[in-house]
C-alpha cells in the first residue's frame, strides 16, 4: 500500500512541475530587469573589474562568498572526523 | 589501490605541471576572463586526483602531504577574512583599493570594451588568490583522505 | 502561453522538470544508499540548470567587458548564485558518501531498510 501512495504522490508532483514549466514566461524574455541592468552598467565604475560576475560574487554579494567558504571548511572537517584512526584499533 | 601502468605514469609526470599552471592562470585572471577562485581551485584539485590515481596508495604519500595542505587551507580562509575586515572603516566588505585610489596597488579603472588590464579591480585579485588556495587545498584534503582511508575486500 | 513566439516551448524548463523527476524517483523508491545519494545529486544538478536558464536574454552575450562584441549582456546575478550552489552541492555529496562508508563499516550492509533499527 505504501508504494502506491508514494507513486501517486510522485505523479502529482511531476504533473504540477510540468504545468509550471509550460506556463512560465517564454525562455529568453524575462520580465524584471532593473537590478541586473544596474549591475551591467555600473560594475566597471564602482568596482573596476571587467568581469561583472566576479564583481557580483566578491563585491556586491561578498557575504554569500564568506558563507560558502565556511560551508566548504565545515565539510572538510566532517570528512576528517569520519576517517580518523584511533590508537587502540589501529585501522580505519 | 594498485598503481597504473608505466605509460600512464610517464604521461602523468609530464602533464601535471601544465594542469597546475593552467589552474593558477585561471585563479589570477579572475577579474578579466571567466574564472576566479573557485573554478581555478577545482582545476588544480583535479591535477591532484590525477596524481593519486596514477601512482597508487603506497607512493602518493611521498608526493602530497596532508598536513601541509591542511595548513594552506586554514591560511587561505584567514587571509580572506582579514581582507574583509580591512575595509571596516566604511562597511564590512569594502573595496578600499578601487574606490579611494590612494594606495597604488590594483587601482586602475577600465571603461567600455577594452582588451583587459591586470592592474585593475581593487581588492578582487587578492581575494581570488585567497579563495583559490583555500579551495584547492580543501578539495585536495577530501580526495586524499577518502583515497587513503578505506580498505577493500571486507564482507560480512 | 504564446505558441507562436517561442518555437522551442520552454525546452530548458522542461529539461529541469525531467531531471528533478528522475532524481525524486531515485530518492523515494531505491533501497541502496549510494543510489539515494545519486538521486540527491541529480536534484541539485536540475536546480543549478534552472537558476542559470532564468537569466537569459535573447541575442545577448556573456557579461564580460574584455573584448566583448556588444554591450547587450545576459544577467550576471543568477550565474553568481549558481557558483555558490555548485560548491555547496559538492561539499554535501562528499559528506554523505563518507557517512555511507561509516554505515557500511558498522552494520555490514548498505541496505536502507535493514539499517533502520537502532542498535545499542
Amino acid at each position: 500500500m505504501n508504494k502506491w501512495v508514494a507513486a501517486v504522490a510522485l505523479i502529482i508532483v511531476f504533473i504540477f512541475m510540468f504545468l509550471t514549466a509550460v506556463y512560465m514566461h517564454p525562455f529568453g524574455e524575462p520580465e524584471n530587469q532593473d537590478m541586473d541592468q544596474y549591475m551591467i552598467e555600473n560594475a566597471q565604475n564602482e568596482t573596476g573589474a571587467n568581469n561583472v560576475v566576479t564583481s557580483v560574487v566578491f563585491d556586491y554579494r561578498g557575504y554569500d562568498t564568506l558563507g560558502e567558504a565556511t560551508v566548504l571548511f565545515t565539510a572538510v572537517m566532517g570528512v576528517l572526523v569520519v576517517y580518523k584512526k584511533t590508537r587502540k584499533s589501529g585501522e580505519s | 589501490m594498485i598503481p597504473m601502468s608505466k605509460i600512464v605514469r610517464t604521461i602523468t609526470n609530464i602533464l601535471y605541471v601544465f594542469i597546475i599552471g593552467f589552474g593558477f592562470y585561471v585563479i589570477i585572471h579572475g577579474h578579466l576572463t571567466p574564472g576566479g577562485g573557485f573554478q581555478g581551485g577545482a582545476v588544480v584539485a583535479s591535477a591532484f586526483a590525477l596524481l593519486a590515481v596514477a601512482y597508487g596508495r603506497k607512493k602518493i604519500v611521498n608526493l602530497l602531504n596532508k598536513e601541509h595542505l591542511s595548513v594552506a587551507e586554514v591560511s587561505g580562509l584567514l587571509a580572506f577574512i582579514c581582507l574583509a575586515f580591512l575595509g571596516l572603516g566604511t562597511v564590512f566588505f569594502f573595496n578600499f583599493l578601487a574606490v579611494g585610489r590612494s594606495i597604488p596597488i590594483f587601482s586602475n579603472t577600465p571603461a567600455g570594451i577594452n582588451p583587459g588590464d591586470l592592474n585593475t579591480a581593487g581588492i578582487m585579485p587578492l581575494m581570488n588568490i585567497a579563495v583559490g588556495v583555500e579551495v584547492l587545498s580543501a578539495l585536495g584534503v577530501i580526495i586524499l583522505t577518502m583515497f587513503l582511508g578505506f580498505k577493500e575486500g571486507k564482507e560480512k | 502561453m504564446n505558441i507562436e513566439s517561442s518555437a522551442i516551448f520552454n525546452l530548458p524548463f522542461i529539461t529541469v522538470v525531467v531531471l528533478i523527476g528522475i532524481g525524486l524517483y531515485a530518492l523515494m523508491f531505491k533501497r541502496n544508499l549510494i543510489k539515494i545519494v545519486i538521486g540527491i545529486t541529480l536534484i541539485e544538478s536540475g536546480v543549478n540548470l534552472f537558476l542559470i536558464s532564468l537569466g537569459y536574454r535573447k541575442g545577448c552575450y556573456a557579461p564580460i567587458y574584455t573584448n566583448a562584441p556588444t554591450t547587450a549582456m545576459v544577467f550576471p546575478i543568477p550565474q553568481a548564485l549558481t557558483l555558490t550552489s555548485i560548491v555547496i552541492g559538492f561539499a554535501v555529496t562528499a559528506l554523505m558518501l563518507s557517512f555511507a562508508v561509516l554505515i557500511y563499516k558498522n552494520y555490514g550492509t548498505i541496505n536502507a531498510v535493514k539499517t533502520r533499527r537502532l542498535k545499542g
